[in-house]
């Protein structure tokens, strides 16, 4: 068990001038289960990789509890990582994939044998210990993966997309399962997705990455509530937030013609205002919606219309009828404002605000 | 959709008996006499005289020197054949696991220097080889017979493109898990490459049996004569002979045919795997 | 990777040449994200190998490429250097562009007749499901026979006293002397050379026709009705880079590989037959003893596989691109 701290790390590979990744800072307390997400790209795996000793830190350093390890061998980092496609030895049985590791250590046969079979029994492998990598079924391959990290009883446990591979069902099973064993084993652990709604429900806290940079550090629920940037308040969240451009005059919202009647201060001019689409109710008063299209999913249904000819979707309950939506308000405190240029969000007041203010995690 | 017409079977059937009718041929005229296939010619029937004709080959001392026996010459074959194989086997995937997994200085140079082997057949520098063969001694030696064949890069290219189709992931999930580039190699990479030594070894092996022109050159004593050479020799005593030995002259391409074509046939997925995904 | 027949057209690419200098002055693509990091560990692996062609591929090349310039004493006393004439002597001479001619024309047969023959018995292979491996199988066979155990079961076969073949053309009142008359002798030559190969243009174009998906069949089966429109405008396409790749080793095949069968039908009467580039490199330098004349031709000949193999190399980087 251990704390890992990243200080100012970046990534330039070789003949590139850019940074892949670009001075990240994180901070992860010993036990705690880190989600980096974003878009392809991004750099989370980077980052991740970088942790693991797979690739060079070019500028920084990683430092896992209290022992630099720049330098040192991936071997001798005392992590263990679950990859995307698992990376199984093919021709090992499931319990030489998962001794390897550890005959590599010289750790004695008899705590060998008990460590797999403790990792099996929890990941009720035991059947299929003398099985090959192939005669499993994908999720029971997955599950090999993660004894082949469990029984090495690391500092740290390195996840890279190791979900992406296997069918909804067993997706949301395994997330479930991997949450759990996390808490039981109490192990440092980093994983990295670009399945929002994964992060959201693995993490203890989430990094949002773009572009190599770190967007946003926090609770999944801080992040919801709110988000740091345009990006963010995009990527996070199903469906996505809408955006809108919009212009604050004096002390009112303005969307075209639409005026909101929600006093707001602290900002003028062109503004990006963004709305959950759970977070809009049929109204008598307020902005004026053209529904477009209609998709029912059984709990709820999306409308998709538009507000002052600019997109906009609106979740409500299947007994909500379309016709009642002509008319749109916001929930009292549920508008985020960015600024236009540079997507970050700008705090202001607005007079229906009730919620208290929650704090925006370290790093921004 | 595509329906099978009777013309299609009919061009496969005819197609594939003329290309195997040689073969089987050679096989049952092996098993005349030299004056009754000198009568009625070649034959697709088995005759009587097959254990005689192959025991006299085997067994018959001939040649200029009447040193060497059929046997012998299939020893020889044979050790062409396995040497070439497993030198060549060992040699390129050492080679091709420092030109995939190492970062070095002049890793594209040295890739080069050994693919550019691939651009000149043995046959366009036949004449200074034999010389440089001549000046190292190696002339009638196994040695020589084996080791200036291995100068090409085939096999390397084949355990690179192999080498290269192995996930990442393995080397990367190895080395946390404390593996060296000793350990990777022997515990992971040498046994996920069983199917291709497999597949390499029936080709290399194949290739080295059938070498004749290099045989030639390089073996002027007749105890390292291979079957290929036999052929050539058994050929040159023909002139000027009534009745030529078509009958020894069968058996001793029979006996030089069955070895590589048994072994292609009994492995034939190995080895259309090895051929097909790697080009040459 | 079989599916390097289904590589689309690839745009007009710089020459050969440009695109092999790219190659060498590009840093090295490292072929894995991850590798290891030993300085001395690299050397070791490659030692034996770099020994080997060292002296067994460099030293000869080289001397080979030396010798070309050098006329050698008949009994072996010493050489004096010539330049260029060993070259002007081979490109000038009758009998060298007589032979030059014949092996073009006799390599572009056979490759032609190869691949043609070998394509038919593919797709009709590929076509019927029944009996394919059967006729695999037994086209893999006459694959593993050696050129000169070929060359002497056709000799055989176009034997003037024993030879079926002869037999069969003397029907047609065709007296073959195969061995004596220049043509006869060609025409033999050709059909045991295209019989050796058919096989190995079979298996690379039957893995080919597979590696098409049953997809991308069906649907042109729904496009077009005729199926031989549906050969050439579909199929034949996604077969153009194993076609072209297969063209390239007939071609390699005809000029060298070819040497034992010739030798063994041909023996040792060169006088009246046809015979090709590589057989006359053998015959200079080992019987005639003109090693200077002899290496010119082998350094022409360098020059021919070069380009050829060029082109080769042109074909394998496109399969890289999208293998």
């Amino acid at each position: 068990m251990a704390s890992i701290d990243i200080e100012n790390v970046s990534k330039i590979y070789p003949g590139s001038t850019a940074r892949s990744v670009a001075d990240i800072a994180l901070n992860i307390k010993d036990g705690e289960f880190i989600v980096l997400v974003g878009p392809s790209g991004c750099g989370k795996s980077t980052l991740l990789r970088m942790v693991a000793g797979l690739e060079d830190i070019s500028e920084g350093e990683i430092r896992i509890g209290t022992r630099r390890v720049n330098e040192v061998e991936p071997a001798h980092r005392d992590i263990a990582m679950v990859f995307q496609n698992y990376a199984l030895y093919p021709h090992m049985s499931v319990r030489d994939n998962m001794a390897y590791g550890l005959k590599n250590r010289a750790v004695p046969r008899p705590e060998i044998e008990a460590r797999v079979a403790e990792a099996a029994r929890m990941l009720e492998l035991g059947p299929y210990l003398d099985r090959k990598p192939r005669a499993l079924s994908g999720g029971q391959r997955q599950r090999v993966a993660m004894g082949r990290a469990i029984v090495r009883q690391p500092a740290a446990f390195l996840f890279d997309e190791p979900l992406s591979n296997l069918d909804a069902k067993l997706r949301v099973s395994m997330r479930t399962e991997i949450r759990r064993l996390q808490k039981r084993l109490g192990t440092t652990s980093i994983y990295v997705t670009h399945d929002q709604l994964e992060a959201m429900t693995l993490a203890d806290r989430l990094v949002v990455l773009n572009a190599g940079r770190i967007e946003q550090i926090g609770t999944p629920l801080e992040i919801y509530h709110r988000p740091a940037s345009t990006f963010v308040a995009s990527f996070i969240g199903a469906p996505a937030m809408n955006l809108l451009d919009a212009e604050i005059a004096g002390n009112r919202l303005r969307i075209g013609d639409e005026v909101l009647d929600t006093p707001v201060s602290g900002a003028a001019g062109k503004v990006t205002l963004g709305i959950r689409a759970e977070d809009l109710m049929p109204a008598d008063r307020g902005l004026s919606f053209t529904p477009d299209d209609i998709e029912d999913l059984g709990a709820q249904r999306l409308v998709h219309g538009f507000v002052a000819g600019q997109p906009l979707t609106l979740v409500i309950s299947p007994a909500t009828r379309v016709e009642d939506c002509r008319r749109l308000a916001p929930k009292p405190g549920a508008l985020h404002v960015f600024d236009t240029l540079s997507g970050a969000r700008l705090d202001l007041h607005t007079e229906h605000d009730s919620r208290p203010v929650l704090p925006v995690g370290q790093g921004l | 959709m595509n329906k099978v017409t009777p013309f299609d079977h009919l061009v496969l059937i005819l197609g594939t008996l003329l290309m195997v009718t040689p073969i089987a041929i050679a096989v049952m005229t092996s098993t005349h006499t030299a004056a009754d296939i000198h009568v009625n010619g070649l034959s697709l029937l088995p005759g009587g005289d097959g254990i005689e004709t192959y025991s006299t080959v085997l067994t018959h001392k001939g040649g200029f020197t009447g040193q060497v026996t059929g046997a012998r010459m299939m020893m020889n074959s044979l050790i062409l054949g396995l040497g070439f194989a497993v030198g060549k086997i060992v040699l390129s995937m050492l080679a091709a696991y420092a030109l995939v997994y190492f970062r070095f200085r002049f890793a594209t140079a040295m890739f080069w220097v050994i693919f550019t082997t691939l651009l000149l057949p043995l046959e366009v520098r036949i004449m200074p080889s034999y010389q440089v063969m001549a000046e190292l001694g190696l002339l009638n030696t196994y040695t020589g017979l084996i080791v200036p064949l291995l100068a090409s890069a085939t096999g390397t290219f084949y355990f690179r493109q192999f080498f290269k189709s192995v996930p990442d992931e393995l080397l990367e999930a190895a080395r946390i898990d404390g593996a060296g580039p000793v350990r990777f190699f022997i515990d992971i990479l040498l046994p996920l490459s069983r199917n291709m030594i497999a597949a390499v070894f029936i080709i290399m092996f194949v290739y080295g049996w059938n070498q004749y022109l290099w045989p030639m050159l390089m073996t002027t004593e007749e105890s390292f004569f291979t079957l290929m050479r036999g052929i050539k020799q058994i050929l040159q005593v023909w002139i000027g002979s009534q009745i030529p030995d078509y009958n020894q002259a069968f058996a001793l391409a029979v006996l030089a045919l069955l070895p590589p074509v048994a072994i292609v046939v009994v492995f034939q997925s190995w080895f259309i795997k090895g051929l097909t995904e790697s080009d040459k | 990777m079989t599916d390097l027949s289904l590589s689309p057209k690839t745009p007009a690419r710089p020459s050969a040449l440009a695109a092999l200098k790219a190659r060498l002055a590009a840093p090295p693509a490292a072929p894995k994200r991850v590798q290891f990091d030993r300085p001395l560990m690299p050397w070791l692996l490659l030692a034996p190998q770099l020994a080997i062609v060292a002296v067994f591929f460099y030293w000869p090349s080289a001397q080979a490429i030396t010798s070309s310039f050098y006329l050698e004493d008949p009994f072996g006393l010493g050489s004096s250097f010539v330049g260029m004439a060993n070259y002007t002597d081979a490109l000038s001479s009758a009998e060298y562009r007589k032979i030059a001619a014949f092996t073009v024309f006799f390599a572009a047969v056979v490759a032609a007749l190869s691949l043609a023959i070998g394509m038919v018995l593919a797709v009709k292979a590929d076509k019927v499901i029944r009996g394919r491996s059967a006729y695999r199988t037994a086209l893999i066979a006459v694959y593993a026979i050696a050129p000169p155990v070929a060359g002497l079961i056709g000799m055989m076969l176009f034997d003037q006293h024993i030879g079926p073949l002869v037999r069969f053309a003397a029907l047609f009142g065709w007296d073959m002397k195969v061995g004596l008359d220049y043509w006869d002798t060609a025409i033999a030559m050709i059909v045991v050379a295209v019989w050796l190969h058919i096989p190995y243009n079979f298996i690379f174009i039957l893995s080919g026709l597979q590696a098409i998906p049953a997809a991308v069949r069906e649907a042109a089966v729904i496009d077009c009705a005729s199926p031989l429109r549906r050969f050439l405008t579909v199929v034949l396409p996604l077969l153009t880079p194993t076609v072209f790749f297969l063209t390239i080793i007939n071609l390699t095949y005809a000029l060298f590989d070819t040497f034992a069968l010739i030798d063994v039908m041909v023996k040792d009467k060169p006088a009246n037959n046809p015979m090709t580039l590589v057989y006359k490199v053998y015959l200079d330098g080992f019987r005639g003893n003109d090693f200077g004349g002899s290496s010119a031709q082998s350094v022409i000949l360098m020059v021919v596989v070069l380009v050829l193999t060029l082109f080769q190399f042109r074909y394998i980087e496109r399969r890289v691109h999208y293998g």
